[in-house]
């Protein structure tokens, strides 16, 4: 089982990457892209006697003890089989 | 006084630190983020580097050093504690220094001499500074040194009086100018520019020498 988790800046905190790639591509003539945020993607494999219950509740801690800054981001996550 | 400066796998700052307040009179010890105890010491110094790495985010990994759990101990004591640019990013991710500190907004390591408003006399870290000298100079050299605060929380910084430095020319984005903030009980400063960079007459400037020799009154 593995847990896909994705960060990104909350809403209203300075993204310059998201926003220079995204000028990036304006100017190789890529259009229709009104914004862009760039986070974090993190990938955890879990050992074999975790249940998918235990698997979510692990994530959470994961990511709200260590992985996220609940400051600055947020995250969502998907377990997979 | 006593001071303690923290070494991390990844510190780089704590032998100019050492060297900053040694020359000022301080009693130093380089204490290693392996060890627990802290309580012989007057203050505290968390230095500048790259601690970890700079993995996952800046200062995230060093908040979980046995060393932490006992400074924050220390800080509930009223203990006199200065975290300097990467000491700041963990004094902020330990939950010490409210906000957060991200990237700059040119996305770029930014190392260069700035110049820095006093902005609150009224800290152990500036009180002892002549109320003349309003601009101090020194370096920053960091690439997450943007700070950002929700409103509430920069409300209650500038209602507590507890923006110590603004930078003249914000070169990295912060909200409000903000380079420097202590705590609301005032016992610990957290800021980007480097003081004990700026520590001796050698160095051009001896500017940054004047918040340690505040502290030593």
């Amino acid at each position: 089982m593995k847990a896909k988790i994705f960060i990104k800046y909350k809403e209203g905190i300075l993204d310059p990457q998201g926003t220079v790639t995204n000028k990036a591509l304006k100017s190789i003539n890529i259009k229709g892209i009104s914004s862009m945020g760039i986070g974090k993607y993190i990938e955890m494999d879990f050992k074999k006697n975790i249940k998918k219950n235990e698997a979510i509740s692990i994530t959470k801690d994961s990511c709200n003890q260590l992985l996220v800054n609940p400051n600055t981001e947020t995250y969502t996550f998907e377990i997979e089989d | 006084m006593k001071f303690a400066i923290i070494v991390f796998p990844g510190s780089n700052c704590d032998h100019d630190a050492y060297y900053a307040l040694k020359n000022i009179g301080f009693d130093v010890k380089f204490i290693w983020h392996k060890e627990k105890k802290l309580d012989n010491f007057d203050g505290i110094l968390i230095p500048g580097g790259f601690s970890y790495g700079d993995y996952l985010r800046t200062g995230a990994i060093a908040k979980f050093s046995p060393i932490m759990k006992t400074v924050i101990e220390q800080s509930k004591k009223g203990k006199i504690i200065i975290g300097i640019c990467n000491g700041f990013q963990i004094l902020i991710e330990s939950g010490l220094l409210p906000g957060a500190l991200i990237t700059n907004k040119n996305i770029k390591f930014i190392s260069k001499q700035v110049s820095l408003k006093i902005n609150s006399y009224n800290s152990i870290f500036t009180n002892k500074i002549s109320k003349e000298k309003k601009i101090i100079r020194m370096p920053i050299a960091h690439k997450q040194g943007n700070y950002t605060a929700s409103k509430d929380t920069l409300k209650q910084l500038e209602d507590n009086d507890q923006i110590i430095f603004k930078y003249k020319n914000n070169p990295n984005g912060s909200v409000s100018n903000i380079a420097g903030i202590t705590n609301k009980k005032r016992n610990i400063l957290g800021m980007m520019p480097h003081p004990e960079r700026s520590s001796d007459d050698l160095l051009g400037c001896n500017d940054g020498g004047l918040i340690f020799e505040s502290i030593i009154g």
